[in-house]
């Protein structure tokens, strides 16, 4: 394998790892804190049961999600150096916030997990919110580094060089905002259909369990809010790709003639050689409106980039196709959640809905897979869009590939291991529901 | 200038309180090597609340260098490649085997796995940090990619000298749980083997550390007149040695805390006296020029950003650290 293939994809296997855990972080503390907020108000245990149940869960995603993201704040070096050589004075700075907020959030989360009986009851809740904003905010801080790949600015580039920095201009580029806003949602979502999907499986096992109810419910209230925000914010997203990286909607459309009005095309296989999209269902005038809010606006197609710079488009428009699918299923399943709850609650505890939550339980996770696979490989061939080709920023180290089977290796070891220790806590939970914290 | 000291101040306090956190976190692994089955209860019982948070020491570490020192990060992660791989391994197993064995539900041979990886990865992390340290100091990094595979990405690290700092290291932190583990054992034959520990790595660091100098003149890096030049080293190594009984007093009586304290000014000053020695040098270069503090340093604007951030940042993290500890390590010292 050549040394260039392997280094990117060992990339691409450690963030698909880490953005996982990076989802469940974000959310998950939420979760929990209105799991404990909901026993201090009603005084019924199986809330606190149910935040404690889950903090066992958390602890175990947690100390992964922090290697994995250790591994990535080397590899960033290990596999790009000319990128870092470049990039770290620039847009070091959102990345030194996030290592204030993972400080707070590495603390609180100490203290919510292991402090239960140690500190007060409100000193206890205080803890899960911090570890919820922190999360929530580191998310926002990285998101602003590769929001920078896509949309660089903040900095003058001149013979290979970067001067006139300015780290703060760079940090709020112009995808820094809709990329935040998409990212953060799009954590919600995923984590909270899981965790939904989980429980909805572990209900139709247990019928009518006070435990599982609950927590279906909880997660669900953020699922569903998030679901039916996502495609909207996905709106804000596209329309600024299409502003900001012409070539990458291309891809994502599969849009090889600049067109006027342009057609949306759903489905379909792209012919890269031949410059054709075949078998696909094309919706006239809608690519316009989506792109550019104007049913005859003029979209811009792979032919206005040469093509030694076009990205993957076959890759690109798959993976673009999955994440609206997804999402399209999230959307409809949060709005009858929504629709249920306000009315024909009895809905809620029927077998079609929790098989219906069983089968969505990944659905988040391929979306947000889906969705960053579209961000990096329609950058390509650009590290740093327009300034920097990926290839040029690869490290000069021979045998990469040997690194790459090995991550990949232990990461697919790592997965099997939580999935296990996962399906392990959850039977735990039903065997013995009250000694499920016995470390406290 | 005063900007850059700043910066290389709190890079200095990251470093010095990974090693006091973080290393005593790997150093309670080497120990359970050597205490095994005993060990196991107190140990864990002692990390998992704040192992999570003594880890960010390094990244805070790394932030820094990437973006403080953009070229210093780069020239590590490009010739250093190999060393710092391993790292990684180990400190993806070391922080997954901890955390598996603690909360895995059911006792079976996984535990016996998590418990073997646990401990060899809290081994191998420490010796290949101190490789790094080691090559930084020794002057064989090359400033381009011109040579041989084993020129430019294996001999920087693999030699002697690199391998006598890893061995210092490791036992630095080995010595470092020890003592901390005094403060954790909740019976009389526990804190007799942790005492018992903690004298037999003692005696292996001065040896070790010994040997890191004669070492080093063996490769003409000229420690000990650097030393002699540098006052500040000489006040470090001082302190520590005049310490030393009053550390020893402090273990018998089983005054904890102060044992503790002691043995992290030792610490301190070790690393103060390395430091004093390699400032303002980063890393020597195989071509005799060095990456200092000054020639690597990023432009004026992002280090007096990078200093806000890290403001601010101190602002917010001591006190919920000292938060942590005082909730976690100083009460339970009341408890026992
Ligand atoms: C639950 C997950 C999820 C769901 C349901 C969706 N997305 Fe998404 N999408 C992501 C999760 C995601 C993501 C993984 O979070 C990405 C990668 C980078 C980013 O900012 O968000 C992303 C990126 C991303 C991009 C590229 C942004 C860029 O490269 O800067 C576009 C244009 C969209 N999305 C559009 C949509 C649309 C129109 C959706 C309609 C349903 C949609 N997404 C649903
Ligand atoms: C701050 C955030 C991020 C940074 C700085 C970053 C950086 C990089 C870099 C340097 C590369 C190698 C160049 C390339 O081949 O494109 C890359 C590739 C990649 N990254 Fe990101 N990335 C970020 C976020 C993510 C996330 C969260 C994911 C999602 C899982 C992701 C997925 C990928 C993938 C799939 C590739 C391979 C693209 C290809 O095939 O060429 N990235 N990223
Ligand atoms: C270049 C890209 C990235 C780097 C260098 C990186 C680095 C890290 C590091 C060092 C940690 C461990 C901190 C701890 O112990 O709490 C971590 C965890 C985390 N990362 Fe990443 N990360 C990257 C991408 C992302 C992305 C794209 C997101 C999401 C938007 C993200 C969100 C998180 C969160 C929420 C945690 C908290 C720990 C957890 O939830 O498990 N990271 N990351």
């Amino acid at each position: 394998m050549d040394d260039f293939l392997a280094a990117r994809l060992q990339m691409t296997v450690s963030f698909v790892f880490h953005i996982v855990f990076a989802c469940i972080g974000m959310t998950m503390p939420w979760l929990m804190f209105v799991a404990e907020l909901k026993w201090i108000k009603t005084g019924r245990k199986v809330y606190q049961d149910l935040s404690k149940a889950w903090a066992r869960g958390v602890a175990i995603f947690f100390a992964v999600g922090a290697v994995s993201g250790t591994v990535l704040s080397f590899e960033l070096g290990l596999l790009w150096p000319k990128f870092m050589e470049h990039a770290g004075a620039i847009i070091g700075m959102p990345f030194s916030w996030e290592g204030t907020a993972f400080f707070l959030e590495a603390i609180a989360l100490g203290i919510f997990l292991y402090g239960r009986n140690r500190v007060n009851k409100r000193i206890h809740l205080i803890s899960g919110l911090v570890v919820g904003i922190a999360g929530v905010v580191s998310g926002i801080f990285v998101i602003a580094a590769n929001a920078w790949m896509n949309s660089p600015s903040g900095f003058d580039w001149v013979n290979g060089q970067a001067i006139n920095i300015d780290p703060i201009k760079a940090m709020f580029n112009n995808a820094w905002f809709q990329q935040a806003l998409h990212m953060t949602i799009a954590a919600f979502a995923s984590t909270s259909f899981a965790v939904a999907g989980v429980h909805a499986f572990m209900l139709l096992r247990h019928k009518g369990n006070e435990f599982h109810r609950g927590a279906i419910r909880i997660a669900l209230a953020f699922g569903a809010v998030a679901a039916i925000l996502q495609p909207i914010s996905g709106d804000i997203s596209a329309k600024n790709v299409a502003k900001l990286q012409p070539a990458k909607l291309a891809a994502m459309e599969s849009l090889f003639k600049t067109s006027k009005p342009a057609a949306l095309v759903i489905g379909g296989i792209p012919d890269e050689e031949k410059e054709e999209v075949k078998y696909g269902i094309h919706i006239p005038h809608l690519l316009s409106f989506l792109a550019h809010g104007d049913l005859n606006a003029e979209v811009e197609g792979l032919d206005k980039t040469s093509k030694e710079n076009w990205p993957p488009v076959v890759i690109v428009h798959f993976a673009f196709q999955i994440m609206v699918f997804m999402g399209m299923l999230m959307m409809g399943a949060g709005i009858l959640f929504l629709i249920f709850n306000f009315k024909w609650k009895e809905n809620l505890d029927k077998r079609w809905w929790l098989k219906l939550l069983v089968w969505l339980t990944p659905v988040g996770f391929i979306a947000v897979e889906a969705g960053w696979i579209v961000t990096e490989v329609g950058r390509q061939p650009w590290i740093i869009y327009g300034i920097m080709k990926t290839k040029d920023a690869v490290t000069p180290m021979p045998g990469v590939q040997y690194p790459f089977y090995l991550i990949t290796l232990i990461y697919l070891v790592l997965t099997f291991l939580v999935i296990l220790l996962m399906r392990r806590q959850i039977f735990a939970v039903h065997m013995n529901s009250q000694n499920i914290n016995a470390h406290d | 200038m005063l900007m850059t000291d700043f910066i290389i101040l709190v890079l200095g306090i990251a470093v010095l309180f990974y090693v006091l956190l973080g290393g005593a976190d790997f150093g309670a692994g080497i120990v359970e090597l050597l205490t095994g089955k005993r060990g196991i209860d107190t140990i864990s019982k002692a990390i998992a609340p704040v192992w999570e948070a003594n880890h960010i020491w390094l990244i805070l570490a790394v932030v820094i260098l990437f973006n403080g020192f953009p070229l210093v990060y780069t020239t590590l992660t490009t010739y250093l490649h190999i060393p710092l791989f391993i790292i990684l391994l180990g400190i993806i197993f070391r922080g997954t085997a901890f955390t598996f064995r603690y909360y895995d539900t059911v006792k079976d041979n996984m535990y016996k796995y998590y418990t073997q990886l646990f401990r060899i990865s809290s081994l191998l992390t420490p010796f290949f940090l101190g490789v790094i340290l080691g090559a930084i100091m020794l002057g064989k990094i090359p400033s381009q990619v011109d040579g041989t595979f084993y020129e430019i990405f294996i001999a920087p690290w693999l030699n002697l000298f690199s391998f006598t700092t890893g061995i210092f290291l490791t036992l630095l932190f080995g010595w470092l749980a020890a003592i901390y583990l005094l403060g954790e054992a909740r019976d009389d034959e526990s804190f007799q083997t942790f005492a018992k520990t903690s004298r037999t790595f003692f005696v292996l660091l001065i040896v070790s550390g010994l040997s890191v100098f004669l070492v080093a003149e063996m490769y003409e890096l000229n420690f000990f007149s650097r030393f002699l030049h540098s006052s500040v080293a000489i006040g470090c190594v001082l302190v520590a040695t005049a310490i030393i009984p009053f550390l020893w007093a402090g273990i018998r009586h089983r005054n904890n805390l102060l044992t503790r304290f002691l043995a992290s000014v030792q610490t301190a000053c070790i690393l103060t006296g390395w430091f004093a020695i390699q400032f303002p040098v980063m890393i020597y270069l195989a071509d005799g020029t060095a990456l200092t503090i000054q020639n690597s340093q990023a432009p004026e604007r992002t280090m007096s950003l990078l200093v806000y951030a890290l403001v601010a940042g101190i602002l917010l993290i001591f006190p919920a650290f000292y938060y942590l500890f005082k909730v976690f390590k100083f009460s339970q010292n009341k408890q026992s």
